[in-house]
């Protein structure tokens, strides 16, 4: 008990998950701490209270945007005459390439997730709620679908949870594919049976989301804090960041390292602990180029930026992002160009097809890099596709999903332009 | 108001809208493709672009989207900002990847907003190099052509289609840069608003098959400014022709009519105009026999008739000749012996209904002025079959919901997706009352199918409801009761409630409590008057109307009847001068057979083939309303001057010249006749109410610094082209002598006339410098929307000037009694197939559908029919044959045919027995092939 | 995809199974139609795939038009327009797996079955599909069989897995690389 409390003050997240990811119970998550915020929210305090701790934590969202979670939600209209059904809805599309995270969190301790979205629901004062699951995470929809009846059973979900008069309904949906389902509008479109074209903002979910009504979208990873927030306290919460950010972060390591996963450490850890201290570094035989810091929409860094702390304005300032602080690293043995040229690929194929820059910039893009990658590319090919990056830049197309897809084109370009230049000299790929 | 800079120029704008819409009406060029006037904003194409700057010291700016982003007091901004320009050529270039660049053999060409916005983003040689995609296309019925490849993905499409119009069955698909506009599977496009989709996409994806089928480009087209004769809205229309033929309608923008939309019998109707035995010069039959003659030898032919002393000559007019043709033949044979050319029962309702719209009780709205009814109540007339345009209307109203919603949540309305959003499909009341189910059905509160007089019912009972000294109506079942109570109360509780009815449902009852709902919600009513809308079945239905003072007397039947008489009763002999009428389709054949009989002569004037011309001894061809130069009165009692496309020649003359050039100089009543100015000032002193009409006699004159304005775009390479194969010596051109308007292109184009002139519009086609598509509307506009500027020419007639009408309260309607075992007999009228002049069109013809009998299940039952048997439908001394169709959303006690089967002509509302045949052994597709 | 069909009569109905999985579907939102990804993906679990009919008789069951169920059922890549085989393989093509070779392992399984991505082998028991990034990096290369998921795959690894699937077939014998 004594150790299972404490592992939960430094690792709130994943501190009891098991190796093996099988769930916990109801009884286990209970037993480790479990349900106490939701108990605390309910019983204890008012919604603005709750929504008072969250915002004093600086919670940040986890989704990649890192948008303050309580600020968020004091922008949904909660007064006696705000409009009835509001919805809470978390996220957990996660189809970012070279992110895992939610699964674990999913599959290894769903209560986590429900107590954390009810007590948001609390907070929001929604009585409906959605879980958007993305497809292909059938485990993690069994193990969810086990807890929710296991919680409407404890009378953690329904009406008047805990005696209060609070109510909710919380429901799992599974998606059926496609990246663009993550933004939240477009998310917003999916739940509601349409194509997952994203929507004009402003008007902001908050205020006019799901079937038109108030509605407050988080990532699976935000929500899963929440619990804790209320349970420990918000000082709790800041006080586990080395730097400016609050909370602890789930941080993924893919390529060729010693060990790939995940692991839960406090935001603002160097990196470079990550890499070398987690993963192991670099592989036997394989030397480290550059690396994406959070996922396949940010730009690269290079080995020199591995000593930064790993939170979100530290990240911005050396020119990229903490997005969802997935490590992809490009190593010596593998084509800068042929990498760059694959993300290209993936963000095309998931453009939604709703704005042109994205649906008709990217596959063009993806087009001159694979002219580049097989030797037929020309200088001149170098100068369009920067073009392109700029051409996809933020807030000139309809959602980020472009703009992401710009950002590891054009740092490879900075970084590694002697390698596409080299493709061009010499008419082939170096690495082939 | 608010100021903003726009590189460097201050201007003051209209706070509310957004960037894009005041640009463009201040004038300046910044090129877009989804954003449409009437579809609003979604900010998909990223064309709009224009760069923001925070302050003075801001040299970077921000890209933004000039349609998502409102007006705002100091902004800062630049269309010609390099990050701007560059970036829009960027979107137009990423654009072109996909497209095939097949503008040579595209619709399109020349009139294509892709192609100006091309030349405007400047995008003129391509770094893409890769493969382009190729879709497959689907054939999507006689009127619409599909091309995908041209696509550039504005959804523009389904914006309208589906959003705007209501459409179920056209569709986005797929996704990314391989989304895919149209339909499940191959067919035609069911929405009767499909033709919109030509001028809705700024590319050739969806075009006029009509035209494709013997093309021309916009350039070589010669327009005028038209109306529309398919029904009795009057929208406003441009139709272009080369070589004499009719090519194509387009929409013609008036914001008080049909704005920027027309329907598709209004678009594809035309064809008529073109049709292989249309009557092309004068002839004469006797016996079986014709011979042609010439113009001379036909007025002399009817000057000699008109000269014998042994007949006496009776008139028929037509509610779809214009007045000048109407007034002249009323004045050829005097008041007494002109008869208005509509059946009794027409004649009946039309004066109801005039005498409803002069009562006082309804203000009579522009269908864009109905758009912003919030509550709507429709009885008896199936607007979306007799009325098209009026539904589309009637639409929005619904639509509208969601903007006043979203307003609240500080959307500004033209931010098209989230008003959808917001709006949710928020009950709008709209309630229908009708035999039949109507297309407004699935947005509509609710329908009540019934027969006219339970409707009227109804009607009366929801007015009691409004005001109790309206007197209530006994033996309403409870459902009945409740359902009066709610509209009462949704009617009462708008701001602005509006009633529509029309000439189509044929009941006088209806049309009484119509005025009563009316009289009982003005007394309620603090400010504003409720709104009424009336619909007629023809293009001048009011308008001869007005004319006809005696129409009470003097209908076609009675008519027949004199002749009759006079016949039986050796009287006189009795010639008669038909004008654009075929009597055929207003009486049973035997009536009209036996009247043409009982005649001594008979002269037609008229440009359909028809029965009634088949039985005339003197044809006279008369211009068809391409051909024309008149007035007629819409619905709302707008006169609305309409212009000759085309020069039609010597053979084919508008009918009151024909009745001028005979008579003129043997009856001085027709001395008024010698010009259109003259005919349509004659027509203004016989009505006073015609009277606001006088300013479209100087309109019809008016020329630009004493020349004409040209018909064909300016620098038409087209005239020359012509005939160029043959000569390259142009042939004198004809001298149009009653306009303002000069045929092919000298005088001066509209852009110059524009800038003198505000008000209303004789836009030939739309087209400006640079903005060659009908796009170029806006540059004919003050603010996006309004009205473009030029001469007027239409003016609202104001049918009554009673600030405080009396009210009569008349008594409700007593519950008809039911003929056992037998079935009402109800004809309902389809917007492809009902009108006689589209019906002639080859692609509507297409698209009118099998002739069924329409049960209601309960009955059906009773008599032991089963969905698709033929039954047989006993009349008076015939029967015919239908295959059946059940419908639980119609009245009961009825049997429902299409309004345009002959044997049913003059047999309206009457007890028929229906029995079935068995199943329909024939499973068919052709269009009367269910019609014995 | 829609274009160019013809209009086919095969209008199938729904199970009274599907049917009720769907309605349970419904109940969760204030309209029919939002429960339209979930009713296309009932329908594939019973059928396999979703076809012409299938997009009809659901349409008419969640109360849409049947052009707007396509247009949703096109949007998402997991909903199968076309018949597929008795097994599905997705083999991950996004960036992580790529580094560790997912190319190879795609070309080896098309060399194996004789198909190639997109395809479906001749006897109807295997159609291959490139598919995103999976979720499950770290244990790359991935791959994904009739909704299960497997890391860490190589040659052999894939080879086994084919044969406990199917244990009568006949892997084609082939020298990758
Ligand atoms: C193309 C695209 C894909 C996204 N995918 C995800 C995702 O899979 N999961 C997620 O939580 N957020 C995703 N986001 C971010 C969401 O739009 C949104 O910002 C997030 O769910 C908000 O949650 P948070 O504030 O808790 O981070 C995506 C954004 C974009 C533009
Ligand atoms: S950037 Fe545009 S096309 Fe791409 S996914 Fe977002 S909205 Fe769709
Ligand atoms: S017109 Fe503004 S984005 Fe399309």
């Amino acid at each position: 008990m004594a150790d299972n409390a404490d592992i939960t003050f430094s690792k709130p997240l994943t501190g009891l998950i098991r190796e093996d990811r099988s769930p916990l119970t109801l009884k286990e998550y209970r037993a480790g701490g479990g349900y106490r915020g939701l108990e605390k929210a309910a019983k204890k305090m008012s919604p603005d209270e709750v929504l008072e701790e969250v915002k004093a934590s600086n919670l940040r969202g986890r989704g990649g945007a890192g948008f303050p979670a309580g600020l968020k939600w004091s922008f949904m209209p909660r007064d006696d005459k705000a409009p009835r059904p509001r919805y809470l809805v978390c996220n957990s599309d996660e189809m970012e390439p070279g992110t895992f995270k939610d699964r674990l969190l999913m599959e290894g301790n769903p209560h986590q997730l429900i107590e954390g979205m009810a007590c948001t629901a609390y907070a929001l004062g929604a009585e409906i709620a959605f879980i958007f699951l993305r497809a292909e995470y059938s485990v993690a929809a069994a193990n969810i679908s086990a807890a929710l009846k296991e919680a409407y059973d404890a009378g953690y979900l329904g009406s008047n949870i805990l005696g209060s008069d609070f109510s909710l309904e919380l429901h799992l949906h599974t998606s059926a594919g496609r990246y663009i389902c993550g933004e939240e509008t477009a998310l917003i479109n999916s739940l509601e049976g349409k194509r997952a074209n994203p929507r004009a903002k402003p008007p902001f979910p908050q205020v006019s989301g799901l079937f038109g009504q108030p509605t407050v979208v988080n990532n699976c990873e935000t929500l899963c804090n929440v619990g804790h927030i209320i349970d420990k306290g918000a000082d709790w919460f800041k006080s586990l960041g080395l730097g400016s950010d609050s909370g602890t972060k789930i941080m993924g390591v893919t390529g060729n390292v010693k060990r790939t996963g995940l692991w839960e450490l406090p935001m603002g850890t160097p990196i470079r602990e990550l890499f070398e201290g987690c993963a192991g570094g670099m592989a036997d035989g394989y030397s480290l180029r550059g690396f994406l810091p959070g996922g396949a929409s940010t730009d690269f860094l290079l080995p020199e930026h591995l000593d930064l702390a790993f939170e979100y304005d530290v990240i911005g300032k050396a020119g990229s992002r903490m997005g969802t602080a997935s490590l992809i690293l490009l190593d010596d043995k593998t084509c800068p160009v042929a990498m760059v040229r694959n993300l290209t690929h993936f963000f095309a194929q998931e453009s939604c097809g709703w704005c042109t820059p994205c649906r008709d910039g990217l596959p063009w893009s993806e087009q001159i890099l694979d002219r580049i990658e097989r030797g037929q590319g020309s200088m001149e090919d170098l100068d369009t596709l920067a073009w392109h990056t700029q051409f996809m830049a933020p807030g000139n197309t309809f959602c980020a999903l472009a703009p992401g897809a710009a950002e590891p084109i054009q740092s490879a370009l900075k970084y590694f332009r002697e390698d596409f230049e080299r493709h061009i000299k010499e008419g082939t790929c170096p690495w082939h | 108001m608010a100021k903003i800079t726009i590189d460097g120029q201050t201007y003051e704008v209209e706070d509310g809208q957004n960037l894009l819409q005041a640009c463009l009406s201040l004038g300046l060029d910044l090129p877009y493709f989804c954003w449409h006037p009437a579809l609003g904003s979604v900010g998909a194409c990223r064309q709009c672009a224009l760069i923001q700057y925070q302050d003075e010291n801001d040299q970077r700016g921000r890209l933004i989207m000039g349609c998502m982003t409102p007006v705002g007091d100091g902004q800062i901004l630049s269309i010609d900002a390099e990050n701007a320009v560059n970036f829009r050529a960027g979107i137009i270039e990423a654009l072109m990847t996909n497209h095939p660049h097949d503008c040579p053999v595209c619709e399109e060409g020349g009139e294509c907003h892709l192609q100006d916005m091309t030349v405007m983003s400047g995008h003129h040689s391509r770094r893409y190099q890769g493969l382009k995609r190729t879709f497959s296309n689907q054939d999507l019925g006689p009127f619409i052509g599909h091309e995908m490849n041209r696509c550039i993905t504005c959804y523009r499409c389904v914006r309208y289609y589906r959003d705007y119009a209501g459409g179920t069955d056209l569709h986005a698909m797929a996704s990314r840069n391989r989304t895919y506009f149209g339909r499940f599977e191959e067919g035609p496009l069911e929405s009767e608003f499909s033709g919109n989709l030509v001028e809705v996409c700024p590319t050739g994806v969806f075009t006029d098959k009509t035209l494709s089928q013997d093309y021309s480009r916009k350039w070589d087209l010669q327009c005028a400014p038209s109306v529309c004769v398919h029904c009795s809205l009057g929208c406003n229309t441009s139709p272009g022709e080369r070589y004499g033929r009719l090519k194509r309608i387009q929409n013609r923008f008036n914001s008080d009519v049909n704005g920027y939309f027309l329907c598709d019998r209004g678009r594809f109707g035309y064809d008529f105009v073109n049709h292989p035995q249309r009557p092309r010069t004068p002839l004469q039959q006797q016996d079986g026999e014709q011979s042609s003659l010439t113009s001379e030898q036909a007025i002399n032919q009817l000057k000699q008739k008109l000269k014998d002393p042994e007949i006496c000559w009776i008139g028929i007019g037509s509610p779809r000749a214009t007045l000048e043709s109407n007034l002249a033949l009323q004045r050829l044979v005097g008041s007494d012996h002109f008869f208005s050319g509509l059946s009794h029962q027409q004649e009946q309702v039309h004066q109801a209904l005039l005498k409803l719209q002069r009562s006082g009780h309804g203000q009579l709205l522009s269908m864009q002025e109905a758009e912003e009814a919030d509550a709507i109540v429709i009885l008896g007339e199936d607007i979306s079959q007799t009325a098209p345009r009026l539904a589309l209307s009637v639409r929005q109203a619904v639509r509208s919901i969601g903007r006043s919603k979203a307003q609240a949540i500080g959307v500004p309305p033209w931010q098209d997706q989230a008003v959808q959003i917001a709006n949710q499909e928020a009950g709008h009341p709209l309630y229908t009352l009708g035999t039949q189910p109507c297309r407004l059905q699935p947005i509509c509160k609710q329908h009540f199918p019934a027969t006219t007089s339970e409707q009227a019912r109804l009607a009366f009972a929801i007015a009691h409801q409004i005001d109790n000294k309206a007197p209530a109506v006994s033996g309403l079942t409870k459902a009945q009761q409740q359902l009066a109570e709610e509209i009462a109360a949704d009617l009462t509780n708008a701001s602005r409630p509006l009633l529509i009815t029309g000439a189509g449902h044929g009941s006088t009852d209806l049309v009484q409590a119509t005025e009563q709902i009316l009289a009982a919600l003005s007394r309620r009513s603090k400010g504003e008057q409720p709104g009424l809308v009336v619909s007629f079945d023809e293009c001048n239905s009011l308008g001869l109307t007005l004319l006809n003072h005696r129409g009470q007397e003097n209908c076609l039947d009675d008519a027949f009847d004199i002749v009759h008489q006079s016949h039986d009763q050796g009287g006189k002999q009795i010639g008669v001068i038909i004008v654009e009428n075929d009597l055929y389709q207003r009486a049973s054949k035997a009536t009209v057979d036996q009247f043409f009989n009982d005649l001594s002569d008979s002269v037609v004037i008229d440009y359909l083939p028809s029965d009634t011309l088949a039985k005339a001894n003197l044809i006279l061809p008369a211009a068809s309303f391409a051909e024309t130069q008149g007035v007629l009165i819409n619905n709302e009692a707008r006169g609305q001057m309409l212009f000759p496309v085309y020069a039609a020649g010597d053979n084919i003359q508008m009918s009151w010249q024909w009745l001028h050039a005979s008579a003129a100089d043997i009856n001085d009543a027709m001395a008024d006749f010698s010009n259109q100015a003259q005919a349509l000032r004659a027509c203004l002193e016989t009505e006073p109410l015609l009277g606001a009409l006088e300013p479209l006699l100087e309109v019809s004159q008016l020329q630009h610094q004493g020349l004409k304005l040209a018909r064909m775009l300016p620098r038409a390479s087209g005239r020359t082209a012509m005939r160029a194969h043959i000569s390259v010596h142009e042939p004198k051109q004809p001298v149009d002598e009653q306009s303002g308007l000069a045929y092919t292109m000298e005088g001066v184009p509209y852009t110059a006339m524009a800038a003198e002139h505000s008000g209303g519009g004789m836009m030939p086609a739309s087209w400006y410098p640079g903005w060659n598509s009908n796009q170029s509307i806006h540059k004919f506009q003050q603010e996006i929307g309004d009205n473009i500027e030029g001469p007027v020419t239409g003016i609202k007639l104001s049918l009554h000037s009673l600030p405080d009408p009396s009210i009569e309260w008349s008594e409700p309607t007593k519950k008809a009694r039911a003929k056992a075992d037998h079935l009402l007999l109800i004809s309902h009228p389809q917007i492809f197939g009902s009108d006689e002049l589209s019906a002639l069109s080859t692609a509507i013809a297409e698209r009118t559908p099998v002739a069924t009998a329409s049960l209601h299940p309960d009955d059906a039952k009773a008599m032991q029919i089963s969905d698709n048997d033929l039954v047989q439908i006993h009349l008076q001394d015939q029967h015919i044959q239908l295959p059946v169709t059940i419908n639980p959303q119609q009245a009961k006690r009825v049997v429902l045919v299409p309004d345009y089967l002959d044997e049913i002509r003059g047999l309206e509302n009457i007890w028929v027995t229906v029995r079935s045949l068995g199943p329909n052994p024939v499973i068919t597709s052709d269009r009367r092939a269910g019609h014995v | 995809m829609a274009n160019h069909r013809l209009p086919n009569h095969d209008i199938i109905s729904l199970s009274a199974v599907e049917r009720r999985e769907i309605e349970a579907e419904c109940r969760h939102y204030p309209k029919r139609q939002a429960a339209a990804i979930e009713g296309l993906k009932v329908v594939q679990k019973h059928r396999g795939w979703v076809s012409d009919g299938s997009i009809q008789a659901l349409a008419k069951f969640l109360e849409m038009p049947v052009g707007e169920l396509e247009g949703v059922a096109t949007f998402y890549n997991l909903i199968f327009r076309q018949p597929v085989g008795k097994h599905v393989i997705m083999v991950c093509d996004s960036v992580c797996c790529w580094v560790k070779g997912s190319d190879p392992l795609t070309q080896h399984i098309g060399n194996r079955l004789g198909i190639k991505p997109g395809q479906t082998s001749e006897d109807g028991l295997f159609t291959l599909l490139p598919i995103v990034c999976l979720g499950d990096c770290d244990r790359a290369p991935t791959l994904m069989i009739d909704g299960q998921q497997h890391g860490h795959v190589d040659a052999d690894k894939l080879d086994q897995l084919l044969l406990e699937l199917e244990p009568e077939i006949q892997l084609m014998e082939v020298s990758d690389g």
